[in-house]
């Protein structure tokens, strides 16, 4: 008997050092390689970091599932979004015309481009599903510039690691690491089924996160920050989601 | 040859039992939470308020652009429920692989939930559900071992119904699927993964409820006593 204990006690106490190191060492691997969201402090951190690490480390450079033309939504679903604000509408009564995507943060020329500009740009279309995390989803063609193609013109700097981007409208706000921002399907869209994006669905310009949750396509966007470090963007959980309960990586 | 011979069920039983009862219980209150966003159900890839239903559940909305036809609008639990959601999920596939690697090496699943040769003729399993529909208590056999109804009910939930609901739950996500696309389309679209995860809730419910009944039936105490601390109600000598 006691032999048994003494056994089992060693077995016990190396299963544990040995568990406790391997924690240790999966956290340090972690951290290196960025597999840490910003919002993996409080109660559900855990679970939103396993999340996170597995999926960056399964889907670094998958492709969102493309769909035929046919397969296109007819009545596509376009989610309310808060009363659109005078700035919105200044704009949106001079056609657009004067609507600019600032680009600023790490990158070695800060620039804005206008919607004109923005359309001489080498475009990408892409037919993919929207998914709400409410459970509704439908499937259109989104025409874009890829956010990889405005970064390089910006001149990304090596340390970025994540693209904060903004809507026009009050308190939206959202980031991504770099896999997102440099996928290829990740676009600043400016047509959706052929023809110009309409205004509930994000007109004149959204982007477009394939791999994740819509909302984390924001609408409206007029500024991009490039940064390696989300602490002094808003409260620092990264985007305005965690701020209002929502995980920040939206892959699931 | 480790365990005493009063303890009905292992240490790592009992102690993954309870810490799936946990994650479960967990998921279903954050998984009803999350459907009541969007109380509708949809067949296929794709589904919205525009789009035909294939059934709605008939109770209010927590947002407000969801035709439900009530008058008013659930409170929005969606944020804290999508967090629970996928951690108790994480929880419970980690707790789960554990049981599993556990069970196959140490015999558990062969040992006690196989049902034996003797019990895998029609004849048995209709006295086996007679006695089931009778409400007969257990024979002081059953304090040792499982029926094999019950056994097979088990193996059902281990081995099919769990995996195919964490199977349709990936298959909702929109990253995973990018990596393993077979995992949607295999199931016919997002919306039938969303679906039949739904239906697979409704099969676990199901399992839960008998499964407690029968807790009670068999003698609430006693069966609990041997799933918390390992003893039996009835120690009786093994050979």
């Amino acid at each position: 008997m006691s032999m048994l204990t003494r056994r089992k006690m060693i077995t016990t106490g190396l299963a544990t050092a040995a568990g406790a190191s391997g924690l240790i060492v999966a956290a340090k691997l972690a951290k290196r390689y960025g597999l840490i969201p910003p919002d993996s402090g409080g109660v559900y951190g855990p679970g939103e970091t396993l999340t996170y690490a597995a999926q960056r480390l399964l889907t670094r450079h998958s492709l969102a599932r493309e769909f035929s033309r046919t397969q296109i939504s007819e009545k596509p679903f376009a989610n309310e979004v808060a009363p659109l604000g005078d700035d919105f509408k200044r704009l949106q009564e001079g056609g657009f015309a004067e609507w600019r995507l600032a680009v600023d943060g790490m990158v070695a020329r800060p620039v804005s481009f206008s919607l004109a500009q923005l359309k001489s740009f080498p475009r990408r279309s892409h037919i993919t599903m929207i998914q709400c995390e409410e459970g509704w989803s439908y499937i259109a063609e989104w025409t874009g510039v890829p956010l990889s193609h405005v970064l390089e013109l910006a001149g990304t700097l090596p340390q970025a690691r994540y693209i904060v981007y903004r809507s026009i409208q009050p308190d939206w706000w959202e980031s991504i690491d770099m896999a997102d921002a440099l996928h290829p399907q990740t676009l600043l869209t400016l047509e959706m089924n052929g023809g110009e994006l309409p205004v509930g669905f994000g007109g004149p310009l959204r982007l477009r996160v394939a791999r994740q949750l819509g909302y984390k396509s924001v609408k409206y966007i007029n500024s991009l920050t490039v940064t390696d470090n989300l602490k002094p963007f808003g409260k620092g959980l990264g985007s305005a989601s965690p701020e209002g309960g929502y995980a920040w990586y939206a892959g699931v | 040859m480790t365990e005493t011979p009063h303890v009905r069920h292992s240490r790592l039983v009992r102690v993954t039992h309870w810490l799936m009862t946990a994650a479960f219980l967990a998921l279903l209150l954050s998984g009803l939470e999350i459907v009541l966003s969007h109380p509708r159900f949809y067949w296929g890839e794709t589904g919205n308020d525009n789009t035909a239903v294939l059934f709605k559940i008939p109770v209010p909305a927590s947002r407000n652009l969801v035709p439900t036809g009530y008058g008013y609008v659930l409170p929005d639990q969606n944020g804290w429920s999508r967090y629970l959601h996928f951690q108790s999920a994480w929880l419970l596939v980690l707790v789960g692989l554990a049981y599993l690697a556990a069970g196959l090496l140490n015999g558990h699943f062969r040992q006690n939930l196989v049902p034996n040769r003797a019990d895998i003729s029609w004849k048995q399993l209709a006295l086996s559900v007679g006695g089931h529909l009778r409400f007969q208590r257990p024979s002081a056999d059953e304090v040792w071992s499982y029926n094999v109804l019950q056994r097979l009910a088990y193996l059902l939930v281990i081995f099919v119904v769990f995996p195919m609901i964490i199977w349709t739950g990936l298959a909702m996500s929109p990253a995973f699927v990018s990596a393993v696309p077979a995992a949607v389309n295999i199931l016919g679209g997002q919306q039938s993964a969303r679906t039949l995860h739904f239906f697979l809730t409704g099969v676990l419910v199901l399992f839960l409820l008998v499964h407690v009944f029968m807790v009670i039936l068999a003698g609430f105490r006693s069966r609990m006593r041997a799933m918390i601390s390992g003893r039996a109600a009835e120690p009786v000598e093994r050979v």
